[in-house]
């Protein structure tokens, strides 16, 4: 009885502090209105006109949405996997190799300091202004929290694991896949993480630097036409892509590293 | 030791260096089909190293293994492993049939079937029939020592090698653990290597003790152990024989120490 109570209120909590937010919010620009502050109702609506206003047969989803969102989700999450697929590959390659770690963590060090954003006008000068050039620079922006995290996980996986696989004489590809990535795998998780959010900033600010389309776009002409109801419904829905994006992930790893949970929970 | 037996793995000048620190300094040994052999030293003697060049974890610096009287390069699939730490040693993302079954992935010749019975009927020597379907984390020590124990024996060796096996165990445990593997051993027809540093279990369990020195280490002693092959926890370490065995193996690691 008491842990349905429990659970009622672990779900219910959330919701209550994130509606009270909202009224606050909504109490406040009312009795206090303000040209750059609009309303949350307002807010809402500026979201519902510009991308949910569309024909039934298309799930009420505007032509806006499918020529704004659309490509900003697909450059998302098209530039997040390629990060991860190459973070993970080379975190492997150098997480297995010492040697080869050794030589090039002074650069990786160096590397993964330089802040995403001042790359961008070299991408420009290399990839010109289309599609390419913003998956690359999400994708870059990715790599980094992926690729340090995995050479950790890949690095630390027990000595005894490892012993274990070569005494019973486990082949080395059966070794990587069975052994040392499951291993190295809650690390992988959360360099994933961390790439997801840095994904989303990196997507926005390549649109607002060079695009024609995307919600980094619209925001920045919400703001350049003083609509700002407009501006402020991108901020929400970026923030509802990137809530979805990690709700998303968080439920991948809750069933992929379920055995992790639980082991560590039992110790 | 009977010496009409063929030597099954024989240990000619073993030696071992870290650098220039000689950790193991020209060892022999030989094992004959079907003994129970148990290794005790001083904490500091080269145990663990000797067995972990043994299971061809490490390249020893010097020195010719042979197995079945021919001379081996690489250490050869019939040797299995149990190590200390149990908990590290099983994967924690497979469960207790996967522990057992993976090393047998790669044997070929076996069918599905023919591997899930051998998981199966490992598990039911060591008493954890039934438990397939767990994950290591959810048994208690003793019991995922019990499967690291079946992993090696469902690998059909012909030779197990055991690192401290029941040192992290509590003692009623330990005990348990030791009559199960002498069980174990009368069953299956293997070879069993067994390193401790208590001189009690290496008594109680073996039939022949091969006592080692302090680093660079070296077999000081090979001392037969006559005691009835059937042992009992109470029975057995109660006999003067018993005691007599401990004592000469403390005096000799004592000896060494002082």
């Amino acid at each position: 009885m008491n842990s349905v109570a429990n659970r009622v209120l672990r779900v219910a909590l959330p919701l209550i502090v994130l509606a009270a937010v909202i009224g606050i919010w909504q109490l406040v620009t009312t009795l206090a209105p303000s040209f750059f502050f609009p309303t949350a109702t307002r807010i809402g609506d500026a979201i519902a006109d510009l991308y949910f206003s569309g024909p039934p047969e298309h799930f009420f989803l505007s032509d806006a949405f499918f020529s704004e969102v659309v490509p900003s989700l697909a450059r998302l999450f098209s530039g997040w996997a390629l990060g991860a697929l190459v973070g993970i590959i080379l975190g492997f390659v150098v997480g297995l190799l010492p040697r080869v770690a050794g030589y090039v963590d002074p650069v990786l060090q160096f590397l993964r300091s330089v802040p995403p954003p001042v790359i961008i006008p070299l991408y420009l000068i290399l990839f010109g202004i289309g599609d390419e050039m913003k998956v690359l620079f999400i994708a870059t922006g990715v790599l980094w929290p992926v690729l340090l995290n995995t050479i950790d996980g890949v690095r630390n996986v027990p000595t005894t694991q490892l012993d274990t696989a070569q005494a019973f004489k486990i082949r080395v590809p059966d070794r990587l896949l069975h052994v040392v990535l499951p291993a190295a795998l809650p690390k992988i998780f959360a360099g994933l993480t961390i790439g997801v959010a840095v994904a989303i900033v990196v997507m926005v600010l390549s649109e607002m630097f060079a695009a024609t389309n995307g919600i980094g776009y619209m925001l920045l002409q919400g703001q350049r036409g003083f609509r700002f109801p407009d501006m402020w419904g991108e901020v929400v829905l970026l923030g509802i892509i990137g809530f979805l994006f990690n709700t998303l992930l968080l439920f991948v790893e809750h069933r992929v590293l379920k055995w992790h949970r639980q082991s560590k929970g039992t110790i | 030791m009977s010496g009409s037996d063929r030597p099954l793995l024989e240990v000619r000048e073993l030696r071992h260096q870290y650098g220039s620190h000689e950790v193991i300094g020209g060892i022999n040994l030989s094992l004959t089909p079907g003994e129970f052999v148990a290794i005790v030293g001083p904490s500091g003697a080269g145990k663990t190293t000797l067995l972990r060049t043994l299971s061809g974890l490490l390249r020893p610096t010097s020195g010719d293994i042979f197995m079945h009287g021919e001379k081996v390069d690489s250490v050869p699939s019939e040797l299995a492993m149990v190590f200390q730490d149990y908990s590290r040693s099983l994967f924690p993302w497979m469960t207790v049939a996967a522990n057992v079954n993976f090393p047998l992935r790669r044997m070929r010749q076996l069918s599905k079937a023919e591997r899930a019975e051998r998981v199966r009927e490992s598990l039911e020597s060591v008493g954890l029939a039934g438990t397939e379907r767990k994950y290591p984390w959810q048994l208690s020590g003793g019991m995922q020592q019990r499967v690291a124990i079946a992993r090696a024996l469902a690998y059909r060796p012909s030779v197990l090698l055991m690192d401290e096996p029941f040192a992290s165990v509590d003692a009623q445990t330990r005990m348990d653990l030791e009559d199960l593997i002498l069980r174990v051993w009368e069953t299956h027809p293997m070879t069993v290597l067994f390193v401790t540093h208590d001189i009690d279990e290496s008594v109680y369990l073996s039939q022949r003790v091969l006592v080692l020195s302090k680093s660079p280490t070296r077999v000081v002693r090979d001392i037969a152990v006559p005691l009835p092959r059937a042992r009992d926890q109470f029975a057995t370490k109660a006999l003067p024989e018993f005691a007599a065995l401990r004592e000469e193996i403390a005096g000799h690691i004592l000896g060494r120490t002082t």
